[in-house]
């Protein structure tokens, strides 16, 4: 009988990776150590991968060096040419390939149990075996194609609108209830039928799961099924009794559950509303304002809002989803270096659901040259827009909205927005007065006395304010 | 190991998940989810493993297409990471 026992050099190995693996989590706690500690993850994942083969795969190193060399190059490539804009899609993208790898070597174990060391010799599967390859298996499917779908709505292939199916709950629970009936039933009867369609039944959760939340929601689902990803790795740990991988997908899982928890709390939803989605569903062109008051409110220029900030003292400029999508985050750079050089102090707000994920903007800041301590998060800057001369509202919308704080019936009471109505000035750059934020309410910003609308594409806006800089 | 010491670990790390990972700066949440994909593809061990098995054909072509995939998430994701962290940059002292 052929029993395959880790070495005791081995598992040390394994344990050294997963302790990399948490230094490469403790560097991100500041983007000086952030650097050393994604080096430590490197070395992590080598030491992993070596291992492995040094216990396993010598004899068919030459297929496996090709898998290596195939995936790692499209990888490397992706990884090089990818736009920051585009980071959300990239990190769904990635999400779907781990849940899939975890479906495969699931499935890899099943048809192979003796290699994996969690069969006896007849071949027979050990029952808590079953249980965790069933888990980890259905929990890579749902990861799979929940991030396929994430990947295609915020790549915008498919509408960012939720797609609501009738009966949707009920369907959705009934099939969960049977994944779980099947791992249960799958302790009893190792047939290819059951894991099969344990599969199946994942594969279509994961998709079933997703189309109904809307664009909004994005960052909560992508920090979701970050964390799916992590139970997935976790599951084929300890199928495969290996502490490198339990220890990552423990640090992975609470990662993904954190940042989903700190991005429903920003916009004051539960994570069930998310789950059962559906927000968003208003259209966000405006239209529906017929039946609204026209407010009056005040349209600026460049010249203007030019002019006004080189008086300014302090300016503080508040960065959305539009910035991005107008690829406005250089030029917006260009205008925080002209007005320094007037001895205006300028800074950075941002909210935590700027963006389409969690950091989103703070990245495409950093690319544009912003230095890191100039850029602040909501609770640090809030206190200072009383102080604040001008606040600079780019591509942002909802989270400047005092309705937040004000109006119980607004969709988006609760969620904490920045105090812009404190300042001085408040300079709002948007398209047109039609459209409304993704939560599709209006914004009493828009109307204040205070308030100067540049109303044009936000790249084009802020070339026009610093052609008026320059002079 | 046993059952009992697996479950140890893994509750232990979770908890240790949990402090490190609040600890991460808001700024980095971006490099944290995309290192997060990184690791998580340390579940290229198990791909390794019936990739290099014999006794079953589809076994180890399933391993080898797993390796494949991890391998783009490996690779990809520690670039991407370090490419985003090589951006976040202090103020110049004049």
């Amino acid at each position: 009988m052929e029993h395959i026992t880790t070495p005791p050099w081995a598992m040390l190995a394994y344990l050294a990776a997963g302790v990399l693996f948490i230094m490469a989590l403790r560097g991100l706690s500041s983007p000086a150590t952030s650097r050393a500690g994604n080096r430590y993850g490197i070395v992590g994942m080598t030491i992993a991968m070596v291992t492995t083969l040094a216990t396993h795969g010598l004899a068919s190193l030459p297929e496996i060096a090709g898998a290596i060399a195939v995936g790692g190059g499209l990888g490397f490539v992706t990884a090089r040419k990818i736009k920051m804009t585009d980071m959300p899609q990239l990190v769904a993208a990635f999400h779907s390939l781990v849940g899939l790898a975890a479906v495969l070597v699931g499935l890899a174990a099943y048809l192979n149990p003796i290699a994996f060391g969690i069969a006896g010799p007849d071949g027979v599967i050990e029952v808590q075996s079953r249980i965790e390859m069933g888990l980890g298996i259905a929990i890579g499917a749902i990861t799979f194609s929940g991030s396929v779908i994430a990947f295609l709505k915020l790549n915008g292939n498919m509408s960012g609108a939720p797609i609501m199916l009738p009966g949707r709950h009920a369907i959705n629970l009934g099939t969960l209830l049977a994944i779980l009936g099947l791992v249960g039933y799958f302790t009893q009867d190792q047939a290819p039928w059951v894991i099969a369609v344990i599969t199946a039944l994942s594969f279509a959760i994961g998709f079933l799961l997703i189309i109904p939340i809307g664009g909004a929601d994005m960052p909560v689902v992508v920090s979701m099924l970050n964390s799916y990803s992590g139970w997935a790795a976790a599951a084929m740990g300890f199928t495969l009794h290996n502490t490198a991988m339990i220890i990552t997908g423990a640090l992975v899982g609470s990662s993904g559950a954190i940042l989903s928890y700190i991005m429903c709390k920003a916009m004051n939803r539960s994570f069930i509303s998310v789950i059962a989605g559906g927000f968003g569903a208003a259209p966000e062109a405006g239209g529906g304002g017929a039946a609204k008051v026209q407010r009056p409110w005040k349209r600026g220029s460049a010249e203007d809002a030019a002019f006004l900030m080189k008086e300014a003292e302090n300016v503080i400029i508040i960065p959305g989803y539009g910035m991005a999508v107008a690829q406005a985050q250089h030029v917006l750079r260009e205008m925080g270096d002209l007005l320094k050089k007037e001895g205006v102090n300028v800074k950075y707000a941002i909210h935590p659901v700027a963006g389409r994920m969690p950091g989103h903007m703070n990245v495409l800041l950093a690319e544009a040259n912003v230095p890191y301590d100039e850029v602040f998060e909501l609770e640090d800057i809030n206190g200072e827009f009383a102080q604040a001369d001008v606040a600079f509202i780019i591509g942002a919308n909802d989270v400047v909205n005092p309705a937040a704080k004000t109006d119980k019936s607004s969709p988006i009471y609760g969620m904490p927005v920045f105090d812009v109505d404190k300042a001085k000035t408040v300079m709002f750059i948007k398209r047109s007065m039609g459209g409304v934020g993704y939560a599709g309410v209006d914004n009493d910003v828009f109307y204040m006395d205070q308030t100067m609308m540049l109303l044009a594409d936000a790249k084009k806006m802020v070339e026009d304010i610093n052609k008026a800089l320059a002079h | 190991m046993d059952f009992i010491s697996i479950l140890s670990i893994f509750v232990m790390a979770c908890f240790v998940g949990y402090y490190v990972v609040w600890s991460v700066t808001p700024a980095l949440h971006t490099p944290l989810m995309a290192v997060t994909n990184a690791i998580s593809s340390v579940i290229v061990v198990g791909a390794l493993v019936a990739g290099a098995a014999e006794g079953s054909v589809i076994s180890k072509w399933l391993g080898l297409g797993a390796v494949v995939l991890a391998s783009v998430n490996i690779f990809g994701g520690f670039a991407v990471t370090e490419r985003m962290l090589a951006m976040y940059k202090k103020k110049e002292k004049k």
